[in-house]
């Protein structure tokens, strides 16, 4: 093989720069999920914990997009419970999430996600955070 | 095997007719079945208050003083966590003004004392033309059907166009983060953050649940709320019997806020 001296060094070094997410995890722990505060009082979610679980922040998304631009503001879920499209309102309130800290926040944390939600959303629980 | 235009256009509609087909008998075997499986339904409330065009009369003769002002600016601010920042780079939706800075073009030297000493009430006029629509590169602010001009804070990126555009100064800048500046924040209100652009929205939140914007509410009858579309609304009423300005009506931005005089 012509450059062969260049070349295998050179698919060497590119095979262990493509890996290193694999192994530079080696021996470290799992990723663990976090251990979450439930609601009290509540029973049921807007949607069931599975769904939530995978798609609050579409849910988020299209409730800012459909109650600023399109004014509406009221929700029935898949079992026909209504809910106020309000992140403060509904979501946030002493009822739900309003423990941010052990709920919200210990997610985000352990995924190293940090939503911009609450730079303009007042943590009702908190008065200001 | 090639596939001709011909070939190609009998499986389309083939699979069309399939298709429409397919939901018809949905329909027939489960009836519903294809809407529950879609997405939840949304809307609005019950008790919405509902308009065409809404308009806000403001009485001139029953504001004579700021401190009769003063308590719908409390009403305005408190509720929508504009912060107090002293000089001039104060966030404002609800405000005060002289004569000859609100109305710069319908002065003249006769102009009766009480109109030149009172001070006037200043908002958003929630124009028909409203050129800070029509510079905003991202639709951040936008006008609604009922006429409502809109910010929608999420996707103002704080260019400022709207403000160079705004012909009546109704917009602020928030240069800090406000909530230092906020006495007593309202939890169930949005504050901002540093870097948007905001203004007075006619209260639509409040609107959307049945209820009138705040400082109409806290104005004991001195300002008038309603739609202007219907011929029968107390807004058109008063229109009709007393004399109105309205602010630069030069511009052609068609303000909807009007000054009883
Ligand atoms: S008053 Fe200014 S901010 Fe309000 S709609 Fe008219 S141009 Fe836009
Ligand atoms: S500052 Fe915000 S609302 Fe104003 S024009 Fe720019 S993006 Fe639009």
């Amino acid at each position: 093989m012509y450059n062969a001296g260049k070349i295998i060094p050179g698919l060497v070094i590119f095979l262990g720069l493509v890996t290193f997410p694999f192994w530079s995890n080696i021996g470290r722990a799992a990723f663990e999920a976090p251990e979450l505060v439930f609601p009290e009082t509540e029973e049921e979610c807007v949607e069931s914990g599975d769904w939530m679980r995978a798609n609050h922040m579409i849910l988020l998304d299209d409730w800012r997009d459909l109650a600023v631009r399109d004014n509406l503001r009221l929700y029935s879920s898949e079992t026909g419970k209504r809910f106020d499209m309000s992140l403060t309102k509904t979501c946030l309130s002493s009822q739900c999430h309003a423990n941010k800290d052990t709920f919200c926040d210990r997610c985000h944390d352990a995924l190293a996600i940090a939503p911009h939600c609450w730079d303009c959303h007042v943590v009702p629980s908190i008065g200001e955070e | 095997m090639a596939i001709n235009r011909r070939t190609f256009l009998k499986a389309a509609g083939l699979t069309t007719l399939a298709g429409v087909a397919g939901h018809a008998a949905m329909e027939l075997l489960a009836p519903g079945a294809l809407e529950a499986s879609g997405a939840p339904k949304v809307g609005e409330y019950p008790e919405a208050l509902t308009a065409k065009r809404w308009a806000m009369l403001i009485d001139t003769e029953k504001f004579t003083t700021a401190q009769v002002y003063q308590k719908c600016i409390d009403a305005c601010h408190v509720l929508h966590n504009v912060p107090h920042i002293p000089g001039d780079q104060e966030i404002k939706w609800l405000w005060t003004d002289s004569f000859k800075h609100v109305f710069p073009d319908q002065q003249h030297a006769l102009v009766p004392e009480r109109i030149k000493n009172q001070p006037f009430m200043a908002l958003c006029n929630h124009c028909d033309n409203p050129p800070c629509v029509r510079v905003c590169p991202t639709k951040a602010t936008f006008k609604r059907d009922d006429g409502i001009v809109m910010m929608d804070m999420h996707r103002c990126i704080g260019c400022r166009y709207c403000m160079a555009g705004c012909p009546y100064g109704a917009r602020s800048f928030n240069f800090w983060d406000p909530r230092p500046f906020i006495e007593n924040i309202d939890p169930y209100y949005p504050t901002r953050m540093k870097g948007v652009v905001e203004k007075c929205t006619f209260c639509e939140d409040r609107l959307a649940k049945g209820q009138l914007p705040a400082c109409v509410e806290a104005s004991e009858g001195a300002l008038i709320f309603g739609d202007l579309a219907n011929e029968d609304s107390e807004v058109r009423r008063v229109l009709r019997e007393r004399y109105s300005l309205r602010r630069k009506p030069s511009l052609g931005t068609d303000p909807h806020v009007f000054y009883l005089i």
